[in-house]
């Protein structure tokens, strides 16, 4: 990547957060690859929803809580993070159930938003 | 590797970083900062306080820009850029600091 | 017996295919990614009720907590923790986990 072209990067996050380390592991290559300054969003689709559940308690299950750290991404100037609609309403979830900002919207238009990305990177 | 302070022993990783960070207390603060050749005044208390308050929030050690950009909304703009933080702990604030703070290795940290 | 599910009902077919296996007076245990099938508004939770006429379901409980789904459990699923999972599996002759 030559220096100073930023390039569009579309993180995907489809797991639940605990059952594998997905959520974790996409979680910490957007905050280092934060430091690069590059144009960055994350979309959360289907079980990829329950990582923005609030209220993780994670003592029980003795693993670290990770969910604290979505809280710093906009530290990190990661503030486009997409839901999608038709997960929540499979889940019973809300907006409202979400532990930080989002923008909620339906398959098709996260499907277009991939479309203008120049890396799009699964989890 | 291991600090050890009247007896009590605190385990640290290859790098120096202290294992587990609930263990973090002044005097292991001391000990690291003496290891890094930093001498603690209360600016750098300050910085180190920050970071791990920080920690205690987010569950993340931040890295060198995000914590700059921090410090600058929290302390001011005199002391949220890096020549001042640099001058503190010349080998990286974020990862002096950071290892003084009892925390882990910057996550972004390259 | 008793059957263990420890997937998500909407990401695998580990629930679907041990319900429709499972035979009357068997139990069932949620864990891991598995417990959010017995959470209101999933859209299992219509099969999970169906199925707790037939068969008694238990959920582990630090894995609803982790996930942040403890206050919107179905009802008729009964709650455990650790120390019942080591008793449920006692107490069944067999288990089959449906990983």
């Amino acid at each position: 990547m030559s220096e100073g072209q930023i390039k569009k990067f579309m993180y995907v996050n489809r797991k639940a957060p605990h059952g594998t380390v997905y959520a974790l592991e996409s979680l910490e290559v957007v905050l280092i690859a934060a430091a690069f300054d590059q144009d960055v969003s994350l979309a959360f689709m289907d079980d990829g929803v329950y990582q923005l559940k609030k209220g993780f308690n994670t003592k029980g299950i003795e693993v670290k809580n990770f969910q604290p750290t979505y809280r710093a991404l906009d530290d990190y100037d990661v503030n486009k993070l997409y839901v999608e609609k038709e997960a929540l309403d499979a889940r019973g979830l809300t907006q409202d159930d979400m532990v930080v900002p989002v923008e909620v919207m339906s398959r098709a238009e996260i499907g277009k938003l991939m479309e203008t990305q120049d890396v799009v990177l699964s989890f | 590797m291991a600090i050890e302070i009247n007896g009590k022993s605190y385990e640290t990783d290859e790098e120096g970083y202290l294992v587990d960070l609930n263990e973090w207390n002044e005097d292991v603060a001391k000990i690291l900062a003496e290891q890094e050749n930093v001498n603690m005044t209360d600016q750098h208390w300050e910085v180190v306080n920050f970071l791990r308050e920080y920690y205690n929030e987010f569950q993340i050690a931040p890295a060198v820009r995000v914590l700059t950009k921090a410090i600058g909304k929290k302390l001011g703009a005199d002391k949220g850029n890096s020549q001042y933080l640099y001058e503190l702990f010349p080998y990286g604030p974020a990862k002096q600091a950071c290892k003084i703070a009892g925390l882990p290795k910057p996550t972004g940290c390259v | 017996m008793l059957h263990i599910v420890n997937k998500s009902p909407l990401d695998r077919n580990s629930l679907d295919t041990c319900l429709a296996t499972a035979q009357p007076g068997g139990a069932l245990l949620l864990i891991e990614d598995g417990v959010y099938a017995a959470t209101s508004g999933n859209a299992a939770a219509g099969k999970l009720t169906q199925a707790m006429g037939q068969m008694k379901v238990y959920a582990l409980k630090a894995d609803l907590e982790a996930r942040g789904m403890a206050d919107r459990v179905l009802e008729g699923v009964n709650l455990v923790d650790y120390g019942d999972f080591v008793d449920l599996v006692a107490e069944h002759a067999t288990c089959q986990s449906w990983l």
